[in-house]
């Protein structure tokens, strides 16, 4: 029954992304149905993880799979917050075929249906996983300004005339948005990776290639903190630096979970 | 009824040499409408640089006519060839128009809204003008919330700020470096300052520019525009002052011919350099725009406008409504009064229950005729309704 609520999420989910590429084309319309198919879909998905937690008892989403479903879950809920807003809607460019691309993958890996008991306490799940995947969450958004920030300063500096025709943040608010998610999302990934490595120690367990790879997302996330906070670092350096990081989330997200969920 | 007259002239009929002749102050304005008001009449007055326009609400529409393109004449003679007339329906849109900014040099242009602002309050208004205006007032906002038409600058100066916005943000506080003082760049610099920005140093001599490179590590906009024959800013200066500004973008606005800003600035990380032909081009996209916005808000206008004809034209059917009901309402409590002897053993609840019913049944009995009533007005059928129905009830004799 649960598993019902996956089809109008994701499919709520899909008209926002289509939407958004009609906002591109024209905007207005077809911009405010795409905000309205993220919210709807955020609600139905919020169900369906009530409905997962509910069904069995506890945290649900320990497996590879099922941890996809919540990621994709945080991430729309951290752009809901700037998301239904105008000139942020060409984020959900980015943020929307992502999720939608992302929950296929949670589906066809099972993580939309009920889940096998973890060995783990729901406790170290909850602040493990829930932890790490809300910096993870937040880390994708600010990549997603980045990009915006990107995009938006090359159409600034080479075709100014066209410019006014799309509603776009200010380079200077998307560079401070990315600066403000990344600051919130660095403590998360700390607290997250801290509580993992306790428990690594307290049983005596070996790395392996995904902690590796954290452990370096954190080093680039906590670089780029420190540079923009200490080196005087913004603009178009620190929006490339904040992709290259989203490319190890993607790394450690899709490419490398197979052996830490096992 | 009461008719709505207009008589003006705008730059789409006269030459600003006859325009100049009949535009008014808002005293003179404020004085002629008083005039035109006389003998019970309503009247405003619209005067800005681009029109001059005279709304009169009156029983005698022709009579009003007549005074106001006497009263426009008497400022200028020459002016009565150039002046359009229009009644009713076609004035309300047009007052619409105005206030969207649809009939305006450039489309969309905001200052409009807040002329037929004043006008409005300056004017002799009662109760059609009132809510003529209102409505216009009403109309030019709708159109500026729901489309994009006024959204976009339409001047190089504008062009200017709104870059500068696109890099920024707010531009509350931001400092401006103007390099040279023509008066293109005092017009971008205003608009600027329009926006909260401050001007930190006019750079007009040659020693002050020598010494730029030193006030490049704090201001955030600078406004080229001198008469200089060669570049007055090469980018090597720039990434020189860039050094102290850690990080800060700068935006560079170059509005003098020959250029005054090297080009090569453009490509600096952080900086952000527009000459004139970008910010022309900016205004040339806008105006398009507004253009292609103007026709969606041209069927808002429209709609208000409806709205107005079928206010306008239920006047027609008003008094007739209002005898009616009053007739009604008469009988009603004649009856009630003779009915005293057996209503006099109902309780206090009972009497207000019967009070009740009885206004009930006069309501929908009445309800009917009236929303007809209203339809036919709209449809040009209202007087002969108004009529009939004075007739079948017997409304002036009672009047009589």
């Amino acid at each position: 029954m649960a598993e019902l609520l996956f089809w109008p999420a994701l499919l709520l989910y899909g008209e926002a992304a289509v939407g958004y590429f009609g906002e591109v084309r024209r905007p207005g319309r077809a911009g405010r149905a795409a905000t309205w198919g993220v919210r709807l879909g955020w609600l139905a998905q919020t169900a369906l993880l009530a409905a997962q937690a509910a069904r069995d008892d506890g945290f649900p989403w320990g497996t590879w799979a099922s941890s996809l479903s919540l990621f994709v879950w945080l991430v729309v809920s951290a752009y809901l917050i700037w998301g239904c807003r105008r000139p942020y809607r060409l984020l959900g460019l980015v943020v929307m075929p992502l999720a939608v691309a992302l929950l296929v993958i949670a589906r066809a890996g099972g993580g939309t249906g009920s889940a096998s008991a973890s060995h783990y306490s729901n406790l170290f799940l909850v602040v493990h996983v829930g932890l790490v995947l809300a910096a993870f969450a937040g880390f994708t958004l600010a990549a997603a300004l980045s990009g915006l920030y990107v995009w938006q300063e090359r159409r600034l500096k080479t075709s100014p005339a066209t410019i006014l025709r799309r509603q776009v943040p200010a380079l200077a608010t998307l560079d401070e948005l990315a600066l403000r998610t990344v600051a919130w999302s660095v403590p998360l990934l700390t607290l997250g990776v801290a509580v993992g490595l306790v428990r690594l120690v307290a049983r005596g367990d070996r790395l392996d290639a995904l902690i590796a790879a954290t452990a370096v997302t954190w080093l680039v996330w906590c670089a780029y903190l420190g540079l923009r906070l200490l080196g005087g670092w913004a603009g178009r350096r620190a929006a490339y630096l904040a992709l290259a990081g989203f490319v190890l989330v993607v790394v450690v997200r899709l490419a490398l979970p197979a052996t830490h969920f096992a | 009824m009461i008719r709505l007259v207009l008589v003006g002239t705008s730059h789409h009929h006269a030459p600003i040499e006859l325009r100049e002749q009949v535009a008014l102050d808002r005293d003179a304005a404020k004085a002629l409408a008083a005039r035109l008001a006389e003998g019970g009449r309503e009247a405003a007055c619209l005067s800005t640089c681009n029109r001059t326009e005279l709304y009169v609400a009156a029983d005698d529409a022709e009579q009003a006519e007549r005074d106001a393109v006497a009263a426009l004449a008497s400022l200028e003679p020459d002016v009565e060839p150039a002046l359009y007339r229009l009644h009713d329906r076609a004035a309300a849109l047009h007052l619409f128009r105005v206030a969207a900014g649809l009939d305006s040099l450039v489309p969309g242009e905001g200052e409009i809204l807040g002329q037929v602002r004043v006008a409005h309050e300056l004017g002799a208004i009662g109760p059609v003008l009132d809510r003529v205006f209102r409505q216009a007032l009403h109309a030019g906002r709708k159109v500026r919330a729901e489309t994009a038409i006024g959204q976009s600058p339409a001047s190089v100066s504008a062009a200017a700020a709104a870059l500068a916005e696109q890099v920024f943000g707010s531009l509350a506080g931001r400092s401006i470096l103007l390099l040279g003082a023509g008066k293109v760049s005092e017009q971008a610099a205003r608009n600027l300052r329009s926006r909260g920005a401050e001007i930190s140093l006019v750079a007009n001599s040659k020693t002050e520019r020598e010494r730029i490179h030193e006030r490049l590590a704090t201001v955030d906009v600078v406004i080229a525009s001198t008469n200089a024959p060669g570049l007055v800013l090469e980018a090597a200066t720039v990434v020189e002052g860039l050094r102290g500004r850690k990080g800060r973008r700068l935006v560079l606005v170059d509005l003098a011919v020959p250029r005054d800003l090297d080009p090569a600035i453009g490509e600096l990380d952080g900086c952000y350099l527009y000459d004139i032909d970008d910010l022309e081009q900016i205004v040339v996209e806008t105006l398009s725009l507004r253009r292609r916005e103007a026709e969606r808000a041209e069927a808002i206008v429209a709609a208000e406008a409806e709205k107005f004809h079928e206010w306008h034209a239920s006047l027609d059917v008003v008094p007739a409504i209002a005898s009616l009901r009053a007739r009604a309402e008469e009988i009603r409590e004649a009856e009630l009064q003779k009915a005293e002897a057996l209503l006099g053993r109902l309780d206090e609840s009972q009497r207000r229950a019967v009070d009740a019913v009885t206004a009930q049944i006069v309501n929908k009995l009445l309800h009917l005729p009236t929303v007809r009533m209203k339809q036919a007005a709209v449809a040009a059928d209202g007087v002969l309704y108004a009529e009939t129905v004075r007739h079948l009830f017997g409304l002036d004799e009672d009047e009589r």
